[in-house]
């Protein structure tokens, strides 16, 4: 049964559901409701958790590190400012490789200092080795969460996993979210069973250091793990969606096969693109989108297999590139389209930085101006465009 | 000091050794015999949870590793959150039962610069959260590993590789950073210095640490011959020196209550520690006369508060 629920809420209802054994988090905008939710679940003896109240981020991420590698299943979340103070131990999390699992409800990195949703937070730590998700709705939120421990804890990945979710556009809206029940998802998520852990019973060192004979290998196993982790993911995806009856998938599409121009977006600005897609079609206009769920491991030859027939391929960022070329998802494409050779035209647009509205109508102009470049009516050459920027 | 030590010293030292052989720490490194005293009374039940640093970097060349006890090595300015982590991680899964009901004591241990300086928020974070464990501040007084920086912990007119003795310099111009203060003004059970220089008294405290009812703090004055600029032999003597002149006082404060555990008095000059180290070779007299008035200042106030009832 569905129940009306702040995303916020249903996130750490989630964290409830599986069943976390240590949480240790810092509050920051848009995050707080969710670990405030989280302290009130355990001081109510809701959740049989251990919360460590730290003194920053910093600490946050660290603490996580001591509590999974002491072997308890742990959660944490953040937030922009949050995200990058934790940025130096993200990278350590991944190479311990302890599956803790943070929800990032994304915000706008300062200055100036925003408090509203963008993906420039997480797109600046999206090379920390960290399994990264992204969720379009409050119920993809909760399953997202569950899922995410199953990853994470699963022996042939053993990998920490972000779940991103947009904040205020997302973590702030009340929504009608079906909670499995807690029995099932005891069936879906056993016990984390480590693999190694610090105990005297078993002592080891964990964290030495390498000399340039080993790094290369190190970090070459490293990579093979989260590689391989993507049949993983697509294997746990897929058990989830039959065991609770709805659909998950890596790549979602949207009015896809008979589309010629389609988008490629991540996060709770797949809606609007969906309804911009629906207006379109009302015209005769037919406009395709690929919901991108998971950006690390990055799914180039699933997407690749999607874009392959495409005429123009229509890259949503919502981060500057910061001097770059383009923005960061774009970047992934460009790469994919080479590699596999498609001959798509390819498009980056900008939008919704620091909580900036992008409305239905934006979608559909772009396609618009997509469709007219295309004809070659619009000669414009630039790596990408900013919607909406007032000049 | 003591007599007949070496009939007494096997029966109060344990023989098993928790950092074995094959390290890569400088000869006469008082830093690495301050934790191998410690460990030994911390003994197999123990996690280590250690910060960046020299004693990070002799121990655990992938893939081998000087510690015989569980060890974690996360980053250099977070070794007690790492450690706050460990604790609270252990407490949920002994409480659930899945790991067995016994108690393994956690130790974080940082450098000087990794507690009183780039460390410092996460130590006191930790400290005022009440997690039990005990917290070593291995203070040679410098960024050793990294080539002998100056710190907060480094005394007044050391010359250090950024803090050089120069025409215009003496070298570091602040007084050192009082950090045994600042861990008892969390007012935390037990807080106290020790030196390997004095063993007994070093194990001592290493007990009481292990026994707190919540967290303690030790701080090792830990000679380093190599960032000091001493004779490798003299690491030993250099750190009784250090204590003799009241430089670097043996106290501890239990529940609050001050207690000096050796009283060197009649203290010797100043001097007499400061000449020999290549560190202090520029000071001029004037200058080992300012640090004469301080420290005689410093030994008089821990009097004061070990006298407080
Ligand atoms: C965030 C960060 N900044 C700087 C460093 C470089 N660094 C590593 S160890 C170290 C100094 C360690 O000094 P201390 O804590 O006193 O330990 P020691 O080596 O003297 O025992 C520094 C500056 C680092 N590893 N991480
Ligand atoms: S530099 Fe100093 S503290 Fe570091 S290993 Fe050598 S003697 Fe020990
Ligand atoms: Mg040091």
């Amino acid at each position: 049964m569905k129940k009306g629920i702040e995303v916020s809420i249903a996130a750490s209802e989630a964290a409830k559901l599986a069943r976390v054994e240590a949480i240790a988090a810092y509050p920051i905008t848009p995050q707080t409701h969710i670990v405030e939710h989280l302290s009130d679940i355990v001081a109510n003896g809701e959740l049989d958790a251990v919360y460590v109240t730290v003194e920053s981020e910093h600490s946050a991420m660290s603490a996580c590190i001591g509590t999974s590698a002491a072997g308890a299943r742990t959660f944490t979340s953040t937030s922009a400012q949050g995200l990058e103070l934790m940025h130096e131990i993200l990278f350590i999390a991944s190479a311990l490789r302890l599956p803790i699992v943070m929800a990032v409800a994304n915000r706008a990195l300062s200055a100036p200092l925003s408090i509203w949703n963008d993906h420039s937070d997480v797109m600046a730590a999206r090379d920390c080795g960290w399994i990264q998700l992204f969720c379009e709705n409050g119920q993809e939120v909760v399953d997202t969460i569950i899922m995410a421990f199953r990853i994470a804890e699963d022996h042939r990945v053993l990998l920490p996993v972000m779940v991103n979710l947009d904040g205020f556009q997302l973590s702030h809206v009340v929504e009608p979210i079906d909670f499995p029940d807690q029995k099932d998802v005891d069936k879906f998520l056993p016990d984390y069973k480590p693999l190694y852990t610090l105990h005297p019973d078993r002592p080891l060192t964990m964290g030495a250091y390498a000399t340039p004979e080993l790094y290369t290998e190190a970090k070459f196993a490293q990579e093979q793990a989260i590689i391989n982790s993507l049949p993983v993911i697509k294997e746990i995806l897929s058990e989830y969606s039959k065991k609770f009856k709805r659909k998950y998938n890596i790549l979602e599409t949207y009015n896809f096969e008979k589309s010629d121009t389609v988008f490629i977006a991540m996060g709770s600005v797949n809606e609007n693109i969906m309804t911009a897609i629906d207006t379109l079609k009302k015209d005769k206009k037919s406009c395709g989108l690929v919901k991108v769920r998971l950006f690390r491991p990055f799914p180039d030859a699933e997407l690749a297999a999607l874009l392959e027939k495409k005429k123009n391929v229509i890259v949503i960022d919502r981060a500057m590139p910061a001097g770059g070329m383009n923005g960061p998802v774009y970047n992934e494409v460009a790469a994919l389209l080479r590699r596999y050779n498609i001959k798509a035209n390819l498009f980056n647009y900008i939008v919704g930085l620091g909580g900036r509205d992008v409305l239905p109508e934006d979608f559909i102009s772009v396609y618009d101006e997509v469709v007219k470049a295309k004809k070659g009516k619009s000669k414009e050459k630039t790596n990408y465009k900013v919607i909406g920027v007032r000049a | 000091m003591l007599p007949n030590i070496e009939i007494y010293a096997p029966n109060v030292v344990p023989k098993e050794e928790f950092v074995v052989s094959g390290h890569r720490a400088c000869q006469g490194c008082a830093e690495v015999l301050a934790l191998r005293h410690a460990l030994k009374i911390f003994g197999k039940d123990t996690i280590i949870a250690m910060a960046t640093g020299c004693m990070e970097i002799i121990s655990t060349p992938l893939p081998t590793t000087a510690w015989t006890q569980p060890w974690i090595h996360v980053a250099f300015e977070n070794a007690a959150a790492v450690a706050s982590g460990i604790e609270a991680g252990l407490r949920i899964l002994r409480k659930k039962g899945k790991i067995p009901d016994k108690d393994i004591h956690i130790v974080a241990i940082g450098g000087d610069g990794g507690t009183a300086d780039i460390g410092l928020q996460a130590l006191s974070g930790a400290l005022e959260r009440y997690h039990k464990f005990t917290y070593i501040c291995v203070d040679n007084e410098a960024y050793m590993n990294t080539g002998i920086q100056r710190s907060s912990s480094t005394p007044y007119g050391a010359s250090t590789t950024t803090s050089p003795a120069g025409k215009v310099s003496i070298g570091q111009q602040t007084w050192k950073k009082d950090m045994v203060k600042i861990a008892a003004a969390h007012n935390i059970p037990y807080v106290a210095t020790a030196c390997p220089s004095y063993p007994f008294d070093l194990i001592e405290k290493v007990k009481q640490a292990k026994m707190a009812n919540g967290p303690s703090y030790l701080h090792f004055l830990s000679v380093c011959p190599t960032g000091w600029r001493i004779p490798s032999e003299a690491a030993i003597k250099y750190g009784r020196l250090a204590v003799e002149t009241g430089i670097f006082p043996l106290y501890e404060i239990k529940d609050g209550k001050y207690r000096i555990t050796y009283n060197p008095e009649p203290l010797r000059p100043v001097k007499d520690y400061l000449k020999g180290q290549g560190r202090f070779r520029h000071l001029t007299d004037e200058h080992i006369e300012y640090i004469q008035k301080r420290t005689n200042e410093h030994w008089e106030e821990i009097k004061k508060l070990a006298s407080l009832k």
